[in-house]
């Protein structure tokens, strides 16, 4: 039961529904990846499995090791483990890098416990190390004034500190430039193991030579529409969209 | 701020939302006549020409209009009769805590007073209801001459340095409220600086209404003698009632040559107080005066710390923090009157407006064609948690001459629903992620403030956002 597993997700904003009846299951320890074109509803997955309030999911479940976390709030899924890497990482003035992880890593504490100073900065610093961030890094207030690539080196720092079992990376590669693009990967590259399970999101094929997934799958409106091993991106780059999208008159099986 | 010191101010102070019945030796009973003077006076036994003083401010109140013209109507709800103007229990203010009548020391000891004076403080005063239970100096900073009393033991017995600035820096027809407290008050601190001496620890004040109906008028007098120095904190709580209550204070503060005077005010009443307070500084020659000021609860509060600097190289700066939560009003500001060449000002004020709060900046910045070398800058940033919440700004600036500058930024920000959603996925609850983005908002102010009180405030504001998310 080790697994995000979706069932048959339906998804709205407002009236329209932009997820339609998505079924994909990520087994601990395996990296996988979705791609599709703009507008094929990648972001809204990864916010409605989040919790975002603007989302509503109108049937289908989201099982996280066999549970499921529909009904929870969005900080108790992350507290169950799942973790969203954002696509647009948000600014938080005032607030450090470092009170921002102190207390996302305190809420996982039970009642009245608190993770230890030294301990942590220890643990901060040497995550830091990995991806090339330099220590200053953690006074300034999170993602204020940063740029592209340290936001998304941010959002790496956050996982590798947050250890979810669960990650769901959203365009993890938009607005990076390939020294970063390189930088981030090697940062994810690194927590990969059996007791992580990944979902990587991108439009494009670049990401994938750098986080190899082990499992393809295509997403055209809201439905996942063909998966394959790690050479169906390479095929997807040389065909375009277009290739699924003409071919979507066939029946497919998840 | 690390964890370790958190901890170490870990006292119980929520809201003060909790009261012991009292008995009163003296109570002047409900609304507010000359008889009502007169008692007051007889009770407190003082001297004759404070009763005329008192007298002649009652005139000038009854006198004055309310100022709705310009400020929230909401004044016009203070019910003046239904007010009850002294209430005391008739002892001396104690200068040990174990004199202290039982209930009221059990109130403070809740509000953990006794413990933070041990800790930090060079003395308190704690003033229940219109009279100060508890007076403190300690010894050493007695002994280099320091005076700090409540008023009445002020005006009695230190009548040559007390008389010769009560009243001068803001006269009884300031306004109606000044004139009130002016007939009415009572409690609050008296506190001399001789020159050169430089209190290294805070002196502090703790303000605590604990009857229905009731009216605080407490009255504050500092003088900071030549090339002296001077922090003064104080902090407010009432318990809430079903009726409204006054709070309506007059501090009046005088920093004389080269002196420095900080005041810090971090109060949190209860949402159905009126605080209604006038507090003003004259600044003389390269004297400097620091207003820190952080309003949290009350229904409608109107505070406009003001500084005048009236000695050449003079600096006056008032940094305010206001929360307004459902139902409340923070009408706060400052006032900056420049009387010298090359004075300078700095005013930055932030407010927080939750669900149906509102909050009003009022800042007055003035100065004449005639001065040379004048700067004020003004900062007032606004943060608004949802959509129902007000902000207004209203600056007063007039600069007017060649030789001078003045700079002014305002900015509305909101926490926005990403942002919350954002932290949320990190693990915060709905309630830290509102707590953390309040503070990190007020966070450049709270660095400016003593090390407990930021923590305090860190604690209010963690209240304030939990009652307010579902």
């Amino acid at each position: 039961m080790s697994s995000l597993k979706i069932q048959d997700l339906h998804v709205r904003i407002g009236e329209k529904e932009i997820i339609r009846g998505l079924t994909l299951e990520i087994p601990k320890g395996e990296v996988h990846a979705i791609m599709g074109p703009n507008g094929s509803g990648k972001s809204t997955l990864s916010k409605a499995i989040g919790g975002h309030p603007d989302y509503t999911i109108t049937s289908g479940d989201v099982l996280l090791d066999g549970v499921s976390i529909l009904g929870m709030e969005p900080d108790e899924r992350a507290r169950q483990g799942l973790f969203l890497a954002f696509q647009y990482p948000m600014e938080i003035p005032g607030v450090s890098n470092a009170n921002f992880l102190r207390a996302a890593l305190n809420s996982r504490q039970s009642e009245g416990e608190e993770i230890e100073a030294v301990d942590f900065y220890e643990h901060l610093y040497e995550e830091m190390d990995k991806l090339e961030m330099r220590r200053e890094f953690t006074s300034r207030a999170v993602n204020e004034g940063f740029s592209g690539g340290e936001k998304k080196r941010n959002e790496i720092l956050q996982m590798a500190m947050l250890k979810p079992k669960y990650a769901i990376l959203d365009e993890t590669d938009s607005g990076l430039d390939i020294d970063a693009l390189k930088i981030v990967s090697a940062g994810v590259n690194a927590q990969r193991g059996p007791n992580i399970g990944c979902l990587v999101i991108t439009h494009y094929q670049r990401l994938l030579d750098y986080i190899v997934p082990d499992v393809v799958h295509v997403m055209v409106d809201g439905r996942i529409v063909r998966n394959g091993p790690k050479e169906l991106a390479l095929e997807l780059e040389e065909k375009g969209y277009d290739f699924i999208k003409d071919a979507l008159a066939e029946p497919v099986s998840a | 701020m690390p964890t370790e010191e958190l901890n170490q101010f870990d006292i119980d102070r929520t809201r003060g939302d909790f009261r012991y019945d009292v008995q009163y030796q003296y109570d002047a009973g409900t609304g507010l006549t000359h008889q009502t003077i007169d008692y007051i006076v007889d009770a407190k036994g003082e001297p004759d020409w404070i009763r005329d003083w008192r007298h002649k401010a009652l005139d000038v109140f009854l006198s004055k209009p309310m100022p709705t013209h310009w400020a929230s109507k909401d004044l016009e709800n203070i019910v003046f009769d239904n007010i009850r103007y002294y209430l005391a229990g008739g002892q001396k203010p104690s200068r040990s805590w174990e004199d202290v009548p039982e209930d009221m020391k059990r109130t403070f000891e809740r509000l953990g007073i006794p413990e933070q004076e041990r800790k930090f403080l060079a003395g308190v005063e704690a003033q229940f209801d219109s009279e100060a239970v508890y007076s403190n100096i300690k010894k050493a900073v007695g002994e280099q001459g320091v005076i700090f009393v409540g008023s009445t033991d002020g005006l009695k017995n230190h009548p040559e340095i007390f008389r010769k600035w009560f009243g001068k820096v803001i006269p009884t027809g300031d306004n109606k409220f000044s004139a009130l407290n002016s007939a009415v008050f009572s409690g609050g601190s008296f506190i001399y600086v001789p020159p050169g001496v430089k209190v290294k620890h805070p002196l502090q004040a703790y303000f605590r209404i604990n009857a229905e109906n009731f009216g605080q008028f407490e009255r504050t007098l500092i003088i900071a003698d030549e090339g002296s120095e001077v922090m003064y904190m104080e902090g407010c709580t009432a318990p809430k009632f079903e009726t409204a209550t006054l709070h309506s204070a007059v501090v009046e503060l005088v920093a004389l040559k080269g002196a420095k005077i900080q005041y810090v005010t971090v109060q949190n009443w209860s949402p159905n107080v009126f605080n209604l307070v006038t507090k003003r500084a004259i600044a003389h020659e390269e004297a400097e005066v620091k207003w820190i000021d952080c309003n949290i609860g009350s229904r409608l509060t109107m505070k406009y710390p003001g500084v005048v600097l009236k000695g050449r190289k003079a600096r006056g700066e008032v940094i305010s923090i206001a929360l307004a939560n459902d139902g409340q009003h923070q009408d706060t500001g400052a006032k900056m009157i420049h009387a010298a060449d090359e004075t300078t000002s700095n005013i930055v004020s932030k407010s927080i407006s939750i669900g149906k709060g509102r909050a009003t900046y009022r800042g007055l910045v003035h100065v004449p064609k005639h001065l040379k070398g004048c700067k004020n800058n003004t900062e007032c940033d606004a943060l608004l948690i949802n959509s129902t919440a007000r902000t207004d700004t209203y600056p007063a600036i007039t600069v007017r001459g060649t030789g001078n500058a003045c700079q002014h930024e305002a900015s509305v920000s909101q926490i926005s629903a990403e942002q919350i959603f954002y932290m949320q996925q990190r693990g915060l609850t709905e309630a830290q992620a509102m707590s953390l983005s309040v503070n990190g908002f007020v966070n450049d102010l709270v660095r400016q403030f003593p090390m407990e009180y930021s923590v305090e405030l860190k604690r209010l504001i963690d209240l304030e956002m939990e009652g307010s998310v579902g």
